[in-house]
């Protein structure tokens, strides 16, 4: 600030760089903040944007983290910012320290700025924002949204967004609500004007057109989880609200609603219950999915708790059912806003007694749209509750995905469900005999036929032919046949994807869910500093085959995943019957989403020590 | 209790409009207790359905945990049944209708699953208005673990051992009209002249109907300290609003002395007739129902009977406006979208 100071320079930079803004929950930032990252996407930039917001619903501070990747890393990259959008005085301080030296301070000097606030190696932008739209607007939430507005217009010059992209975002915002468009781009423009005059030479960091998202869309996770479940031919969703998962049930009713419902009648071809409660949630998908309609729940972590009684009956019972656990940060209460991996073991094993509950790990929005229609396919295939794992930071994140793509020839499988005609002319019905020796029994749907096909659905122990009995060799005979069920699964599950850029097989990595970008990220660097690493990435539980193969063939075998326990970790301890020392955990659990850095740095000091622990065990 | 269940039916049994006899309608063996009242419940829901000229397999038998929950075992074999978890009979049946509404949904529960770990389920169901019968067969303790007073055990009632209750019992049906719901009745298993016509009402009413009925535990409470014993409950009942169900076909041969009955009809044009409780009692009027309640609580009487019913009500169907067609019917044409309709979506997504 001062004439004797002069902060360092920033190399100049195109499309690389990370910009965060600082507001007060509740402020109306969102839909700018937005507008900014969504400008960048139609700039064809490869773009990726994270809120990190509180638990709370107005007055606490927030934030929105953006970062520009020319080379397309869409994770997180973690440690300071480029560039600082403060709009929240209660967060300054803290806001002021996350500027990278050379970095720049952009804030509204309507009011002066403390003293404390400054660093002699940031760059300060003050623009009275305030004072503009005072000037501007009379109504006081319109002062307050269009504030925001304005600093969007701002950095259009400062950093080089092109004023057409933020335009047609704005029109295509207020299509329905025409009025807003004109103020809105009046605010826009205000901005950019009073940027340009206050400092008219931009900023050292560019942004540049470029055309690297074509094919490409940017959605949120928790919207293509409901559409997922829309083309998957769910008619019944029951759910409770829970952050992070809510807008999966909102999305599978927006799609639902402009889907499903029938043109002459008026009818919904569909149906969506907000339960009282997880219990009764998953209760009432359990009860549809055994009458013969696809159901499915979202929830997260405290749900899942809530749940178990209920799946350890659906596993039993074998029941089909759909749960999409948005992982977010535990335990108990935890952090709800915040994101994390920690479900894997609640999930895998929920219940008491000896359940196994199939899970994916979908990491991005297109693998969520995806998962969750093949979900239900997987579901009655398998007869068993399909637990999807998606988190917060792939939920309620906007994510650069390929474009949605559904193949119209697909049919979905409803799995062995017999019709009045097959129970007519078919043998004696077992509803749990093992007919095909893949451990997966036929059933039927209650109403098929007026003499055959009836049974009775329970918890307790039951025969072939689902007659209650204790004897214990019948309860015996129907826990191995969910064995071979199990081992069945994977035929019918998404195999894990191997990535190889290391011929000697000295290094693997493994890791699934929202790790991916930041995992690529950091295994691209890491490969550039002579140390190229395979990785596997894993997309269901049941494990495949080539999970272990990957293990046996490489020397060091990193496992990353977000949580503290290394929950992942364990599982394939426990599932594949490895020696825990074989695997190395890169692990990442303060809430935020994993970063590149944290990937690459904890690979990298591992394969610096000396000898290392896990080579040494392995012996 | 029985051991053995004889194949043998009169050939002149009665049939019903579909042909069948009540053999048709049977259930397994039951291994209740000798005498429990459960098992005269089962044979009046045997009776009642058959009554109704509901086919066996049109009919989705629901229950929780417990004594009561077994007993959808010892009735209409050819239905599918589902003994789900404690408590939670309500959802579970809450997702099973609304996939296919075109089914008869006959919830049996006990008074602790429904009074005690089943309460929040019990309460939301009813305010859905679900279309389905739900019966508390009600003993006031819990038998499989050996007589413990449940939450409708009534204050200062006697356990076996001979404890004395000091809390309040919950009074379910009170509960069900002061949440809304829109058939309520209670009953007495010793009593199937009131239960059957009772039962059929509540198949026959589109909407939740809730039937209490008193069905003593004859191993744990039916000793001279209980008041859910068969003594007791002889020498307290009053059968309020004493009910005749009339299917619509056989209204006009129906013999009833004017001036001491009042005729409601029920959605699918049967009807009930009752017996009034008293000239000025009118059972679709839910604030008399609750004070009549009262008073007859007041006066230790039982009160049994039809004790409210609102005739025309949406459910929960009418209420999601899901279509005639049952959900789990709905074909992939219907449900998927397609890929046209996700091109557009992308377009949006830019």
């Amino acid at each position: 600030m001062s004439p004797l100071n002069t902060p360092p320079a920033l190399a100049p930079v195109i499309n690389d760089f990370v910009v965060k803004f600082a507001n007060v929950n509740g402020s109306g930032s969102a839909s700018a903040n937005s507008m900014f990252a969504k400008a960048i996407f139609r700039m064809g930039i490869p773009v990726s944007p994270r809120n990190i917001f509180p638990s709370n619903i107005q007055g606490a501070p927030t934030w929105y983290e953006v970062r520009v990747s020319e080379a397309g890393f869409l994770g997180r990259r973690g440690g300071q910012v480029e560039l600082m959008v403060s709009v929240n005085p209660q967060s300054m301080a803290e806001d002021v320290n996350s500027v990278c030296p050379g970095g720049y301070f952009f804030y509204d000097n309507t009011y002066p700025l403390d003293f404390k606030l400054i660093r002699d190696d940031i760059h300060y932008i003050g623009l009275p924002l305030t004072q503009i739209t005072n000037n501007t607007f009379t109504n006081p939430r319109q002062q307050q949204l269009f504030k925001n507005i304005i600093y969007v217009g701002s950095l259009a010059h400062l950093i080089g967004i092109e004023f057409s992209a933020l335009e047609s975002i704005v029109n295509d915002t207020f299509a329905r609500k025409p009025k807003l468009i004109p103020p809105n781009i009046q605010a826009l423009q205000l901005g950019f004007d009073e940027a340009k005059t206050a400092h008219p030479d931009p900023l050292p960091l560019q942004l540049q057109r470029r055309n690297k998202n074509d094919g490409k869309v940017l959605l949120e996770g928790n919207a293509a989880c409901g559409l997922g479940a829309v083309y998957g031919g769910a008619t019944v969703c029951a759910w409770y609200p829970i952050t992070p998962s809510t807008s999966v049930a909102e999305g599978f009713e927006k799609y639902a609603k402009k889907f499903r419902v029938d043109a002459k009648t008026g009818n919904n071809n569909f149906a969506i219950i907000q339960a009282e409660d997880e219990l009764s949630a998953i209760g009432m998908v359990i009860g549809a999915n055994w009458n013969g309609a696809r159901s499915f729940t979202a929830t997260s972590g405290p749900g899942v708790s809530l749940m178990q009684e209920f799946l350890g009956l659906a596993y039993f019972a074998e029941v089909p059912a759909v749960l999409i656990d948005v992982q977010r940060t535990g335990p108990s209460t935890g952090m709800p806003t915040r994101t994390q991996q920690s479900d894997i073991l609640i999930s895998a094993y929920a219940s008491h007694g000896d359940t196994k509950q199939v899970l994916l790990f979908p990491a991005t929005p297109k693998e969520c749209f995806e998962l969750t229609a093949q979900a239900f396919d997987i579901a009655e295939r398998l007869q068993t509750p399909v637990i999807m794992l998606t988190d917060l930071d792939l939920g309620m994140n906007e994510h650069i995905c390929d474009e949605l793509a559904w193949d119209d020839t697909h049919s979905y499988d409803r799995g062995k469900v017999l019709s009045a005609d097959e129970l007519e002319s078919g043998a004696r019905f077992g509803r749990y005999l093992d007919v095909d020796g893949d451990g997966i029994p036929y059933r039927t749907i209650a109403g098929t036929h007026p003499e055959k096909g009836a049974f009775f659905t329970r918890g307790t122990s039951r025969d072939e032919y689902a007659a209650y009995t204790e004897k214990g060799e019948a309860y015996q005979r129907n826990m191995e046949r969910l064995s071979v069920k199990w081992a069945t699964a994977p035929k019918y599950l998404p195999k894990p994807v191997l990535t190889e850029r290391d011929t000697t097989q000295a290094i693997g990595v493994i890791h699934f869910g929202t790790s991916h970008e930041a995992t690529r990220e950091a295994l691209e660097t890491l490969a550039t500093s002579g140390h190229a690493a395979n990785d596997l990435r894993v997309l269901a539980f049941p494990f495949h085959d080539e999970i272990n193969a990957f293990i046996e063939a490489h020397e060091q075998v990193f496992v990353v995943e977000q949580n503290r326990d290394a929950q992942f970790k364990s599982l394939l301890v426990n599932e594949l019957e490895i020696n825990p020392k074989s695997l190395i955990s890169v692990l990442h659990y303060n809430g935020d989403p994993i970063s590149a850095r944290v990937i690459h740095d904890t690979i990298e000091l591992h394969l610096a020590a000396p000898v290392s622990s896990a080579a040494q065990n392995r012996g | 209790m029985s051991f053995y269940k004889p194949s043998f039916r009169h050939p002149d049994s009665p049939t019903n409009q579909l042909g069948l006899t009540r053999k048709a309608y049977e259930g397994g063996i039951s291994t209740l207790c000798a005498g429990c009242g459960h098992d005269s419940i089962s044979a009046a829901i045997i009776q009642a359905v058959w009554g109704l000229n509901i086919e066996p397999h049109r009919v989705a038998k629901m229950s929780g945990i417990g004594c009561s929950s077994k007993s959808p075992n010892y009735f209409l074999n050819k239905a599918h049944g589902f003994n789900s978890v404690h408590g939670r009979m309500p959802s579970v049946t809450t997702g099973a209708n609304v996939a296919n509404r075109d089914l008869l949904y006959i919830g049996v529960s006990g008074d602790g699953d429904t009074a005690s770990i089943g309460m929040g389920q019990f309460a939301h169901v009813i305010r859905r208005n679900l279309n389905m019968t739900y019966i508390v067969e009600n003993n006031g303790c819990y038998g499989l673990t050996k007589g413990q007073d449940s939450a409708t055990a009534d204050e200062g009632s006697q356990s076996k051992k001979g404890k004395i209750n000091p809390f309040e019992a919950i009074d379910l049906v009170a509960l069900a009209l002061e949440l809304g719901a829109t058939f309520v009745a209670r009953s007495f298993s010793g009593d199937k002249q009131q239960l059957v016509p009772l039962l059929q009402a509540a198949m026959s009413h589109k909407g939740f109907a809730l039937i209490d009925v008193v069905s003593p535990c004859v191993t744990f409470n039916n000793h001279p300290g209980s008041t859910k014993s068969y003594d007791y409950t002889r020498e307290h009942v009053e059968a309020g609003a004493v009910v005749d169900f009339v299917p619509m076909a056989q209204e006009i041969t129906l013999d009833q002395v004017k001036g001491s009955t009042q005729k409601v009809a029920l959605h699918n044009g049967d009807s009930v007739e009752l017996s009034k409780l008293s000239d000025n009692y009118d059972p679709t009027d839910r604030v008399k129902a609750i004070q009549t309640l009262h008073e007859h609580k007041s006066k230790e009487r039982l009160l049994t009977g039809l004790i409210y019913l609102e005739p025309e009500s949406d459910n929960f169907h009418d209420i999601l406006n899901i279509p005639d067609t049952p959900l789990n019917q709905l074909d992939e044409k219907t449900l998927c979208p397609g890929s046209d309709a996700l091109s557009q979506i992308n377009l949006g997504l830019k």
